[in-house]
């Protein structure tokens, strides 16, 4: 049992998936020396060698496409994308080659690569450093999207997306990596990589959460059990596939549902977790599904952003309108 | 042999062994290498390669044109840049093509059947890349030369650069084009190659025009001289000249399994045919530069070659006339009776590990197609 962050959580999972299986490589911009700009690979490099924690020039197409030649060469890349808005120079080569070859080949060419992203804002950064495009890789068959949201869930989620011979967006939210401390136990079995999970039961009301805001309904439940309330709250983990079953017995009993994420509302995951929830569970609806989202600008300069982040008190505010609807 | 002489150092000369008028000239430091056979037994082969290649073209030109394929993209003019480079490889070496090396398909044992039921709609080019080591045609433009490099990067580790066993060493072949030069992938793969000091031969096929911009829309400098600025050598050879590209390829493959780094040939050459199918040269180029080409053409220069020193006598020509024909029937024939996938396969190839959500629409579509059976 070993108390770590989430950052750290990620750079042992890391270090055990390295361990485990020599094919493992390490591809990205600074992950070497420096150990990655959030030291998520931070000695890596220095225990495993310049062959297998490898620094790449700063090109990002280059990253993800050299790594589709190292994965057909009978290699396990997992690929650092240093922030979320730096991913589209490598968007082509990860929804045309990443996510299709395994398509396009009949199976005959696998793609077992994980981008790893930091993703999501509430760091005070600077324009490009905040962003959540989770949806637009959930929009793209042939790729896996999961995202984490607790040192326990990195330490072994970062291990299955690695083991899988699908390729995986891995996204990190990145204003937890320093934040919480958890004790994982590394000799428990883990809960499957694609299969969300209560982090909270509760009886009058679903909030639905994936990654930074996890932490963010928490609290919200916390407060509203203080008036009363009681919100269960599901951590979705993966977005692509969706595992919904556990959301649909959660709302077939509470009735009440809230998709709450970082990412802008419109057609985000809210969307279609909400067609999907409507489609299943018509019938057991007291409400309709409400989103609380970024809203559908830009990423706000960063003294704006507690006000565009979906806080503590929108939620709440949600809360009370699906309540009273 | 220097490969950073006159040329490599960005002088305007191309490396020649055969001229347009069937004429063996040397070149001081690209000499053709026939492997220890007989040089006109090796030529000879490289003109039924030739022949049989461009009667790959024209048939499934003819294919296209009959309803039987979607389009087809033509090599017409490149059939030496792709024979003379594909017989340089060695078995080990692996090839990443564009969606135009039929040649070199063909020079890598594939069926070219497998390339029809692309081109058809029957799938997207599906075959298992290992088994030729012949890569899947890409289709976006210069994103292969990336996989190309990172292919080369798993070579490196494999540690079969540099052992000086010639059964082993290995080297990757990144095919692009002239339009394609343009493109930031090819210039990021140009990189990671050079700084990682990886086996791969860029093998551009400078055919002039991408669609219907002209090369002088890509470059204000011979395509080769791009690689002095990456720091790895550049050369450029007559594309039309299979024994000059053979020569310089195989020189570049071996540079590159040496552990020399990256190298980029430019195999300067002619589109004769237009862009694909679907695309009209007769609106942005001349006619006479076609003409000027023809003078050059692959396959013709060595025709001559081969007549004029006696090397080869009618019947060797009517016998690959009689195979191109036999080739030709069997493409005809495999394409139209090419077997239809069933519309359920699309969702099992999507995944290694199917998704329960994708399984599900599985489920659902295959009960809607099957509502309909005994309806009419």
């Amino acid at each position: 049992m070993t108390k770590m962050t989430l950052a750290k959580a990620l750079n042992a999972g890391l270090r055990k998936a390295m361990e485990d299986d020599p094919k493992v490589l390490l591809m990205g911009e600074d992950v070497g020396k420096l150990g990655g700009v959030f030291r998520i690979t931070d000695g890596l490099q220095k225990d495993f060698g310049e062959d297998r924690v490898i620094d790449s020039p700063l090109a990002e197409s280059g990253i993800i496409g050299t790594a589709v030649g190292v994965a057909m060469r009978g290699y396990r890349p997992v690929c650092e994308i240093q922030f979320d808005g730096f991913v589209y120079p490598a968007y082509d080569q990860i929804v045309s080659q990443v996510a299709k070859l395994h398509f396009r080949t009949h199976g005959a060419v696998k793609m077992p690569m994980v981008i790893r992203i930091p993703y999501g804002g509430g760091i005070g950064a600077v324009e490009h450093h905040s962003e959540s495009p989770e949806a637009q890789f959930a929009h793209t068959p042939g790729l896996k999207v999961v995202t984490c949201s607790n040192p326990i869930d990195g330490y072994w989620m970062i291990q299955q997306a690695i083991a899988s011979d699908d390729p995986i967006v891995f996204l990190e939210p990145k204003r937890q990596y320093h934040a919480d401390k958890a004790d994982i136990d590394e000799t428990a079995v883990p809960v499957p990589l694609f299969s969300s999970r209560v982090a909270r039961p509760g009886a009058d009301l679903t909030l639905l959460a994936y990654g930074p805001t996890v932490k963010t309904c928490l609290k919200v439940a916390e407060a509203a059990a203080g008036e009363g309330r009681s919100i269960e709250v599901v951590d979705l983990r993966t977005l692509s596939p969706l595992d919904l079953e556990p959301v649909y017995d959660s709302v077939r009993r509470t009735g009440r549902a809230i998709v709450v994420h970082e990412a802008h509302t419109n057609l985000g995951m809210g969307s279609e977790i909400a067609a999907r929830i409507t489609e299943r569970c018509f019938y057991s609806l007291q409400a309709p599904v409400l989103r609380v989202g970024g809203f559908d600008t830009p990423y706000p300069p960063s003294r704006l952003e507690e006000e565009y982040l979906p806080d503590l008190d929108r939620v709440l505010d949600a809360v009370d309108r699906s309540l009273e609807f | 042999m220097s490969l950073l002489g006159p040329t490599a150092q960005g002088g305007p000369e191309f490396i020649q062994l055969l001229t347009p008028e069937g004429q063996r000239v040397e070149h001081p430091d690209y000499a053709f290498d026939a492997g220890g056979r007989d040089e006109a037994e090796v030529v000879r082969g490289f003109y039924r390669d030739m022949v049989l290649t461009r009667r790959i073209d024209t048939e499934s030109t003819a294919l296209q044109r009959h309803g039987e394929l979607g389009i087809w993209t033509q090599l017409l003019g490149q059939e030496a840049a792709q024979i003379g480079c594909g017989r340089a490889l060695l078995p080990q070496d692996y090839v990443f093509p564009t969606y135009r090396e039929h040649g070199v398909a063909y020079c890598r044992g594939l069926d070219p059947l497998r390339i029809l039921s692309l081109f058809r709609g029957v799938d997207q080019g599906a075959w298992d890349p290992n088994e030729h080591n012949f890569a899947n045609y890409t289709i976006v433009i210069g994103a292969q030369t990336l996989h190309a490099t990172g292919y080369a990067m798993g070579v490196q580790r494999d540690g079969l650069v540099g052992t000086g066993d010639p059964d082993r060493d290995t080297s990757v072949v990144a095919f692009f084009g002239d339009g394609a030069s343009s493109q930031g992938d090819v210039n990021e793969a140009f990189i990671f190659a050079a700084s990682y000091n990886a086996p791969v031969v860029f093998f551009c096929q400078n055919n002039q025009w991408a669609i219907s911009e002209p090369i002088e829309r890509q470059s204000r400098i011979p395509l080769y001289q791009r690689a002095r600025g990456f720091g790895f050598p550049g050369v450029r050879v007559d594309g039309n000249d299979v024994l000059a590209v053979h020569a310089v390829t195989q020189a570049a493959l071996q540079y590159t399994r040496e552990g020399n780094g990256p190298m980029l040939v430019e195999a300067y050459t002619y589109r004769m045919g237009a862009h694909t199918t679907t695309d009209d040269p007769t609106r942005y180029r001349m006619s006479e530069e076609l003409e000027y080409w023809k003078l050059k053409d692959p396959i013709s220069r060595v025709r001559v070659y081969l007549t004029r020193n006696g090397l080869a006598d009618h019947a060797f020509f009517d016998s690959v006339e009689a195979e191109a024909d036999e080739l030709g029937v069997r493409l005809r024939e495999g394409c139209k009776s090419m077997p239809e996938q069933h519309p359920l396969a699309i969702f099992d190839q999507v995944y290694v590990d199917q998704t329960p959500e994708l399984t599900e629409q599985r489920d659902t579509f295959a009960a809607y197609l099957a509502s309909f059976e005994g309806a009419h």
